[in-house]
């Protein structure tokens, strides 16, 4: 048997932020690839320390649901699952290429296949254009459109710059966009002067941040200007000095995230099937639904 | 004899095929081929408490089977459905319906006793759920799951959940719809009700509710139980929470009488200072015990960390005596939860809203300090 626990950061006082990762769980769950399905947090229940437990397959792809690797994915996480030997050296990564390494968990015994965070995976760079797509309602969106990948800069974590660099500089490749840009909260180019760094008129901003919380719904949207009070919501788009602004919000509430976690686990060994197809797929059709909400708020 | 038989023909195919390896499970025997002398190499033979039939042919083991077909159909549901031997999932469910344990010597009610409560449905607490299990065709155990102060409620009034991954949005809300950052708060909503579920969903339906709490009974009942004291949490935590093995032990024993007694938390606590060194604090009547200080007990022990480390000062304040008692008063309200419960108009209360605006009006100074004396910091 084999099964796929996603583990996530959680919070103690923001109900909505195991939304997503739930989410995705379950449009996993429904392919059917994995005997289990299950999530785990730092800060929710279950936690980090007993989530093995709670599944009773022998092997255990555990897909970290964090946008870039650091603190969390090599430190917390791995001394948490009580993963015996863990040695980040064995992920071999320059900061955006971890992949997977397998340990035994040692209350448990199980064999945890324990894979890079989803925000690294390449397969993320079509998660921020589908984010793209669904926040325009346009499939094709691309053409006369700017786009921006938002993050914390280094100070909190080096990778997480990394990371987003990385995911723009795949996106810009593709030529679809006429300009891309990697923004940050806390360094230059800073998220609040995004209307300097494009000449576009239209510039979708996408947040490469696994959840919504204080940081997509009440810093980015004010700091951008589309609001001056986030409680008061923000039009999508929102005018701003002379740019239409569509801000996508996190990107990990897009369905296709759950695609991500899939690969994650897929490239560590799992068999999958054909699910990825089939989630692929099925993703696509709900994504009319995930466009409608827009503005944060309440 | 057939269109007569109350045992499935699928469930006595698998038992037939079963028999060749030999069937001893909960009271019932089938076995095929010689195991001692005085049984026929080619014969079946079929026991229950009912009695044992021996050199039985094909028919005549069927015979004998609809002699006992409640340990037919009770081999088939543990063995062919449940499976699982030596997991938390199997045990629980033997559990709930007073089997005893197929992992080790244990009284527990036999088939027909269990068959006849199943019958009229029977049930178990585990924290603020109630679980009734009832045996529906072909033996197949059907769980429903409400809260325990929902006992008698019929379903109509209630909201019918079939999905038990549902339970995740009902446990995320107490019943004034804040957030429940601990699974295991004694704050369950009611109203609600997972009806019709088969042996999986109704442990994913649990684990939802209370998660790991049955892994962890489990656990503890086999012996196995791995406790993490609070000397080693707090020592592994790094970041922000890497201050919290500052505290001394009497802080630690406040933790424990604030945060994880029952009227906070259903867990028995089960974790102490370190293995030698007992807080002494009532460890709570829960079923299923917490093994280790929870996320939300490190992340308050990181504020008190750094509340403990402030100095004491003098302030001289003057109070009568109904006004200390009101403080006195305000400060339990708060601490059990009663703010709400204080009425209006009820002014003989101290945490009553009237009385506290009058005591601020009276003692605060415009910039909030108590009695006018202003907060020494360093
Ligand atoms: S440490 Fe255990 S007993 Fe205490 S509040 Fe947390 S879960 Fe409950």
């Amino acid at each position: 048997m084999q099964a796929l626990v996603i583990v996530a950061h959680g919070s103690h006082l923001n109900p909505d932020s195991s939304t997503p990762t739930y989410e995705h769980a379950d449009t996993v769950r429904a392919v059917g690839a994995f005997d289990e399905v299950k999530t785990g947090f730092w800060k929710e229940e279950p936690s980090l320390r007993e989530v093995l437990r709670t599944v009773e397959s022998d092997d255990v792809y555990v897909v970290p649901f964090f946008v870039s690797e650091g603190y969390f994915t090599e430190e917390v996480i791995p001394r948490e699952l009580r993963l015996d030997g863990w040695d980040v050296a064995d992920w071999d990564s320059d900061g955006t290429s971890a992949d997977h390494a397998v340990y035994t968990a040692a209350d448990t015994g199980q064999r945890v296949h324990y894979c890079g965070p989803v925000g690294t995976h390449d397969s993320m760079t079509d998660v921020i254009v589908r984010r793209a797509e669904s926040i325009t309602g346009d499939p094709n969106v691309g053409d006369g459109f700017g786009l921006a990948v938002v993050g914390h800069g280094t100070e909190r974590n080096e990778n997480s710059a990394k990371a987003i660099e990385y995911h723009a500089e795949r996106v810009r490749e593709r030529g679809r966009f006429d300009e891309v840009q990697a923004l940050y909260m806390d360094e230059e180019p800073e998220v609040d002067d995004v209307a300097d760094y494009f000449e576009s008129e239209d510039v979708v901003v996408v947040p490469l941040f696994v959840a919504d919380g204080y940081h997509t719904q009440e810093d980015i949207p004010e700091d951008m200007g589309l609001t001056d009070d986030y409680r008061k919501g923000y039009d999508v788009p929102a005018e701003v000095d002379g740019h239409r602004i569509w801000y996508a919000g996190a990107v990990g509430t897009e369905p296709l995230m759950a695609d991500v976690i899939l690969e994650r686990a897929r490239d560590a060994g799992a068999d999958v099937g054909d699910a990825v197809e089939v989630v692929r797929e099925r993703t696509r059709k709900t994504e009319a639904a995930a466009s409608g909400s827009s503005a944060a708020g309440d | 004899m057939a269109e007569l038989a109350e045992v499935d023909d699928e469930q006595f195919a698998a038992l037939k095929s079963a028999a060749e390896e030999g069937v001893q499970f909960d009271g019932l025997y089938a076995h095929y081929g010689r195991e001692d002398y005085d049984r026929d190499p080619d014969a079946y033979a079929f026991g229950s408490p009912a009695g044992e039939h021996t050199k039985l042919d094909a028919e005549a083991f069927r015979e004998a089977a609809e002699s006992a077909p409640r340990y037919v159909s009770n081999w088939y549901y543990w063995e062919r459905v449940v499976e699982g031997h030596g997991t938390p999932r199997r045990a629980f469910l033997r559990w709930l319906e007073g089997a005893p344990s197929d992992m080790r010597d244990e009284s527990g009610l036999g088939v027909e006793d269990r068959y006849e409560r199943l019958a009229a449905g029977t049930s178990r607490e585990w924290g603020q759920l109630l679980v009734r299990t009832t045996v529906g065709d072909r033996g197949h155990r059907r769980y429903e799951v409400r809260h325990v102060d929902d006992e008698g409620a019929p379903l109509d009034d209630l909201d019918v959940h079939e999905s038990p991954l549902d339970a995740r949005e009902v446990a995320k809300y107490d019943p004034k719809g804040r957030y429940r950052p601990l699974k295991t708060a004694p704050s369950l909503q009611r109203g609600w009700a997972f009806t019709d579920l088969d042996g999986r969903d109704l442990y994913e339906c649990v684990d939802a509710f209370y998660p790991a709490t049955v892994a962890n009974w489990y656990r503890e009942r086999e012996g196995a139980l791995d406790v993490t004291h609070w000397e080693e949490t707090a020592e592994r935590q790094t970041g922000i929470y890497d201050v919290i093995d500052e505290l001394d032990a009497e802080a630690v024993e406040r933790i424990a009488a604030t945060c994880c007694v029952d009227s906070q938390c259903l867990k028995r606590r089960q974790w102490d200072h370190d293995e030698d060194d007992e807080i002494d604090v009532p460890r709570g009547d829960g079923l299923f015990p917490c093994r280790e200080p929870c996320s939300l007990v490190v992340a308050a022990a990181r504020k008190w960390t750094t509340l403990e480390r402030e100095e004491s000062h003098s302030y001289e304040f003057e109070l009568t005596p109904s006004e200390k008692e009101q403080l006195e008063e305000l400060v339990d309200a708060v601490a059990d939860n009663r703010v709400d419960e204080i009425r209006e108009a009820d002014v003989y209360e101290g945490a009553n809203r009237y009385r506290t605006r009058y005591l601020r009006e009276k003692l605060f100074d415009e910039d909030g300090n108590l009695a006018g004396v202003a907060t020494e910091r360093e």
